[in-house]
């Protein structure tokens, strides 16, 4: 919501400044957003004196002014213009100043004078449109003051971030009531120059009615709450007043012409939206609240042509319809330089219809945001009769018969009852009666306390339409005592009984595990285009980059990875920790897992010159490991295993629950091998770690170069290694692996170091031996598995 | 070397400290046998002496002996490190301006690491964390928190809604009722899952993912980190909703943090309010980050809505309590001043490397 300073200062009588408004609408809950200064062009004009107008030496019509322009100093003016007498004060304009019709002004002669600056007309100010000589200025203010500030034509915009039901401050009035109850003071409707002393008295009804030739109807089943309308003749319709214009330039509308204009500036000052229909063209003297009959059309204000749906309530004349309830008016009907009869509606339209219909013809309007919100029901005809006094001082005529108010089932503003007690459960401190009678006074809430059951009776006013139960007041309470003045002393408490899901620990695990290892942390878009065939897709995606959902997360790291490579960057370990989706059935929600996923190229370190300019790149065994220590910090228990090429984790059930392997990217030829892993991180999983009772007696280890053929996986060897040795082998690694001449074709060497121990006591040598033997034995007969001759 | 020690013995004794810069390896260790060795050592037998002289002057005597004694050691051991890298220029030559060798370091998300930091102050005053789904149902991401249906404030929040069909004939899940299903636009919900789990008291902290159907933008993304609180219990007051969050706020910028509570709406909380801290770029003076302001939002909150305690099937009339939410990635822009929040979802591993404390 756009807010003219001025506009409030009218209002509440008081000049207001920035600073103080910034504090004030931020602690009520309107914050301000932006403030924008709107002196604008006129700034740099000044007002000046004029101490002697001579004649001009060499023209009979140009005379020559010594002005005083502040500061003691003066200038002296060529000028034209007839009306200028030395004694008076014009608006000046020095040298170097633009004016607002584009003209820079530049020391110059006029037939032999020097002319430095000039003393301007309205029209040259674009104030009016008195072009026949100076504005004159009826002001006391000393030579050099600013011109805006001695013409109040200074302003600021305020914008201000308002609450969505705060229907009420969607107008420079409900603005003011709020700003007034801060300070202390009332705010009081502008004076409208030129205002007729009296109006006609409204027509009550709750049925039918015509004023001037119209009759208003509201037909059940319509958005129609309450209809009032007046009907004015004799219109003069032209540009509208300079005070007029002003105000709706500076909460950002243009000027359009005084009848349209009125309109819109009650709607700033109020709240309330009102439209005016051209008189002449209201077919057959009607103008109903109806719902909208199928295959009904309308061109708009903004000149689309419409179709409606009968869900929609209308404004219609005899023949259709003149305008969509609530949203925006039909453009045949609209207010021209032609119209002399005016018909003014104010009505009220339900706020969820106004809604409905505003989205569904997807035309958000000034008009609709309020009627959303619904406007100050009980004020409506204060609404309509502020807009035909505005209407009568800017445009003439005269108001036909007496306007209509119809409204079919009035009723009263909604009456809460406040416990005082429930206030202080609320807030956690103690007010009494009178000072919650008097917060809720100050937001213009009538207030019967009941000392005897401690509670009180409010009769909310009509404008706050959001106040409807107890704990809306107590919030109102607390925010006129102001919530600087609640304490904030910690008080004792009792924790929560709540524990942390188990996936909390297990994903912190394995982010410390991944940044420990040298991979940092990503985090990726979980939206985005499919990435599988069981991708989810979204029902309303704004774009088709991001119209599904992941199903895993891997995609998504691997564009980073290209991103990478873009700049230039060749060493990119990330990881995120994050959820996967995969459909869950017709109508469901999706299935949702957690996961850990992963991407490795470049260097295995940071380049060191020891390394020669070689550092070797991350490879498969860089990847396996990682993807051994992730898997188990996942899933406790999980192993790895190899399946068509490539690497898999399986939970101890079996159940398959990680993938790892070289990615496929767009890889730029500096880049090294891409690899990644992504695993899914158990829900539910006991930790495999115990206590194990530490050896108290020495190992001895036995190394063993084994010839193995490739049909034969080093995994096999060891597993036969681990079962003939059972008892007494530890441990077996692998410390070497050898290809290439004196192997058999089809083999080659790998060698193991097998580590024994005695569960409680030293282990000999012929132990050892006898052990040696039975392994090889088993890798002979089992494998066809032989020492390498040396 | 420094002034005489005022007595002879120990003076002449250190009169040999001078030669040690010129002895070799063994000499240094025969010298160190000498003087401070245990049996036959100079010093030692100085030392020695100590028990057989007077309390008076056993004091100052003691102390000149160790003053020495750590002048022998110092002088022993420079002489001896200098001799190591002798030795090793006069074998291996070394220049140790060469640079050391670094490892790969990772480290943790920039909004993690403020979600983190979030969560562990909350840990500090009892609160426990609690997750929950991201695809919700209208239901829990709405109506039980107090958005009616058609109401303006959903235009507050940009849904995105899920194409999951329709259900079958027959389907008696329970959350066939809830509503349309859609991607939860705060981690809300989760404070009534909580709720509905079990009895208050409640106290719990939710981090979480949550979208919006905002385009991506480099002040909007689809999809974005949240974090909020929830304390619900007999007695609970808009009081102790100040005094807590001020604690956090002063946690986890500073003790000496200005804050302001001022006051704002949410459908899920009544009163509800805006906390805002000055902000932490220009520290009160107006900038253009504070908008001119001084101060910078940070998180909104409020007392839990009464129809929100009953939607999740809490007596309200017993119970009342406060929550609060707030963005972790907003936060982490602000700390890192990032102009941009695509920045967060790149993975450039320059950024990642900076903003987590390593030069790479």
């Amino acid at each position: 919501m756009k807010v003219s300073r001025r506009w409030l200062e009218d209002f509440l009588k008081r000049p207001l400044s920035i600073a103080d408004l910034r504090g004030r609408l931020a602690m009520l809950g309107a914050p301000v957003d932006a403030v924008e200064s709107l002196a604008g062009e006129l700034a740099p004009v000044v007002v000046g004196l004029v101490e002697a107008a001579e004649p001009h030496p060499n023209a009979d019509r140009l005379r020559v002014c010594q002005v005083a322009i502040g500061g003691g100093e003066r200038r002296q003016v060529v000028t034209g213009a007839p009306n200028v007498e030395a004694g008076r004060r014009y608006p000046f304009a020095g040298v170097g100043v633009t004016l607002p019709n584009g003209l820079t002004l530049e020391k110059r002669k006029l037939r032999g004078e020097i002319s430095e600056g000039m003393l301007c007309s309205e029209i040259e100010l674009g104030l009016g449109a008195d072009a026949d000589g100076l504005m004159t200025l009826e002001t006391e203010a000393d030579p050099g003051t600013p011109l805006v500030d001695v013409l109040g034509l200074d302003d600021d915009r305020l914008e201000l971030d308002l609450a969505p039901v705060r229907g009420d401050l969607l107008g420079h009035k409900g603005i003011a009531r709020e700003l007034a109850a801060s300070l202390g003071v009332i705010a009081r409707l502008p004076v409208v120059p030129d205002a007729p002393a009296e109006l006609p008295p409204f027509r009550r009804s709750e049925t039918p009615l015509a004023a001037g030739g119209v009759e208003i109807r509201i037909a059940p089943g319509s958005a129609g709450r309450r209809f009032t309308a007046a009907v004015i003749e004799g219109v003069t319709v032209g540009p509208s007043p300079a005070w007029l214009a002003r105000r709706l330039e500076a909460v950002g509308q243009r000027p359009i012409n005084n009848v349209v204009d009125v309109t819109n500036y009650v709607m700033f000052e109020l709240g309330q939206p009102l439209h005016a229909y051209d008189g002449a063209k209201l077919r057959g003297g009607v103008l109903e609240s109806r719902l909208a009959r199928s295959g009904e059309r309308l061109r708009t204000l903004d000149e689309v042509e419409r179709a409606l749906a009968p869900t929609m309530t209308v404004v219609a004349d005899a023949e259709g319809p003149v305008g969509v309830a609530g949203v925006m008016g039909g453009l045949e009907s609209e207010v021209t330089d032609a119209t002399t009869t005016v018909v003014l509606e104010a009505a009220w339209w339900d706020p969820i219809a106004t809604r409905s219909t505003r989205r569904a013809l997807g035309l958000p309007s000034e008009a609709s945001q309020r009627f959303e919100r619904g406007p100050d029901l009980w004020a409506l005809p204060d609404a309509l009769r502020r807009a035909v006094e505005v209407l009568l001082a800017t445009a003439g005529g005269r108001v036909v018969e007496q306007p209509i108010d119809l409204w079919p089932e009035p009723g009263h503003p909604p009456r809460i009852f406040l416990r005082v007690s429930r206030v202080a459960q609320i807030l956690g401190i103690e007010l009494g009666m009178g000072e919650i009678e008097r917060t809720l006074t100050a937001i213009g809430a009538t207030v019967s306390p009941k000392p005897e059951d401690g509670r009180l009776a409010v009769d909310v006013p009509g404008w706050r339409g959001d106040l409807t139960s107890e704990i809306d007041l107590i919030e109102e309470v607390a925010r006129i005592h102001g919530y600087d003045r609640l304490p904030d002393e910690l008080r004792p408490y009792r924790i929560g009984a709540q524990i942390d899901p188990p996936l909390e620990a297990r994903t912190a695990a394995i982010r410390r595990a991944m940044m420990g290892l040298g991979l940092h942390e990503a985090i990726t878009l979980p939206i985005g285009p499919a990435t599988g065939p069981g991708s989810v897709p979204l029902q309303n995606p704004l774009t088709a980059d991001h119209a599904f959902l992941r199903d895993r997360l891997s995609v998504g790291l691997v564009r980073q990875v290209e991103a990478n490579w873009a700049n230039q960057v060749r060493d990119v370990r990330l990881f995120e920790i994050g959820t996967a989706f995969g459909p869950g059935g017709p109508g469901r929600r999706p299935v949702e897992s957690c996961r850990i996923a992963a991407v490795l190229t470049g260097g295995r370190r940071p380049a060191h010159w020891t390394d020669g300019g070689e550092t070797p790149d991350l490879d498969w065994w860089d990847l396996k490991g990682l993807f051994e220590r992730a898997a188990s910090l996942a899933n406790p228990g999980a192993s790895v295993q190899v399946q068509d090429g490539s690497l898999v984790a399986r939970s101890e059930q079996g159940a398959e629950i990680g993938r790892a392997g070289p990615l496929g990217a767009d890889s730029p030829a500096w880049a090294g091998p891409l690899f990644g892993f992504e695993i899914e991180i158990a829900e539910r999983a006991a930790s495999k770690l115990g206590f194990e009772p530490l050896p108290t007696v020495p190992a001895s280890s036995r190394d063993l170069a084994l010839v193995v053929p490739w049909s034969i996986e080093s995994g096999r060897v060891v597993e036969t290694m681990r079962e003939a040795g059972t008892g007494l082998l530890e441990s077996v690694s692998v410390v070497d692996e050898y290809r290439g001449a004196g192997l058999p074709d089809g083999t080659r060497s790998v060698a193991y170091r097998l580590v024994f121990r005695g569960r409680d006591r030293t282990l000999r040598d012929r132990d050892v031996e006898g052990v040696m033997k039975r392994i090889q034995r088993a890798l002979e007969s089992q494998l066809g598995v032989g020492i390498r001759a040396s | 070397m420094t002034e005489a020690t005022g007595y002879p013995d120990l003076d002449a004794l250190r009169a040999r400290l001078g030669q040690i810069a010129e002895l070799d390896a063994d000499g240094v260790e025969r010298e160190r046998v000498a003087v401070l060795g245990r049996k036959q050592g100079a010093l030692t037998a100085l030392f020695k002496t100590l028990p057989s002289l007077s309390p008076e002057e056993r004091g100052p005597f003691g102390a000149a002996l160790n003053r020495v004694k750590a002048e022998f050691e110092a002088a022993l051991d420079a002489r001896t490190a200098a001799l190591a890298a002798g030795a090793a220029q006069a074998g291996e030559r070394i220049d140790l301006t060469m640079p050391g060798r670094e490892r790969w370091l990772g480290a943790e998300h920039p909004v993690t690491k403020v979600t983190r930091e979030i969560v562990d102050i909350f840990r500090s005053l009892g609160f426990a964390v609690a997750t929950g789904p991201e695809a919700e149902t209208e239901w829990l991401n709405f109506f039980a928190l107090n958005f009616p249906p058609n109401h303006p404030a959903l235009d507050l929040h940009d849904t995105l809604y899920l194409d999951v069909g329709d259900r079958p004939a027959g389907d008696d899940d329970p959350e066939r009722e809830h509503g349309r299903i859609l991607l939860r636009t705060h981690t809300s919900p989760v404070q009534i899952r909580v709720m509905q789990a079990g009895p208050p008291p409640y106290r719990v902290v939710i981090p979480g993912m949550v979208y919006r159907a905002d385009p991506f933008d480099p002040s909007h993304a689809p999809a974005f980190a949240q974090i909020e609180a929830l304390a619900v219990d007999e007695g609970i007051g808009m009081v102790d909703l100040k005094a807590t969050l001020t604690a956090f706020a002063h946690r986890f910028f500073s003790p000496t943090t200005p804050v302001r509570f001022r006051p704002s709406y949410f459908p899920f909380t009544e009163p509800s309010a805006e906390l805002d801290v000055e902000c932490q770029i220009c520290h009160g003076s107006g900038c253009p980050a504070c908008k001119q302001t001084g101060w910078m939002e940070i998180l909104g909150c409020g007392m839990v809505h009464p129809k929100v305690l009953e939607n999740a099937g809490v007596d309200s009339e017993k119970y009342s309590g406060w929550a609060f939410g707030m963005g972790p990635a907003r936060v982490a822009m602000n700390r890192y001043q990032l102009p941009d929040i695509r920045l967060l979802y790149g993975g450039d591993m320059r950024l990642l490397s900076r903003l987590g404390g390593e030069a790479s």
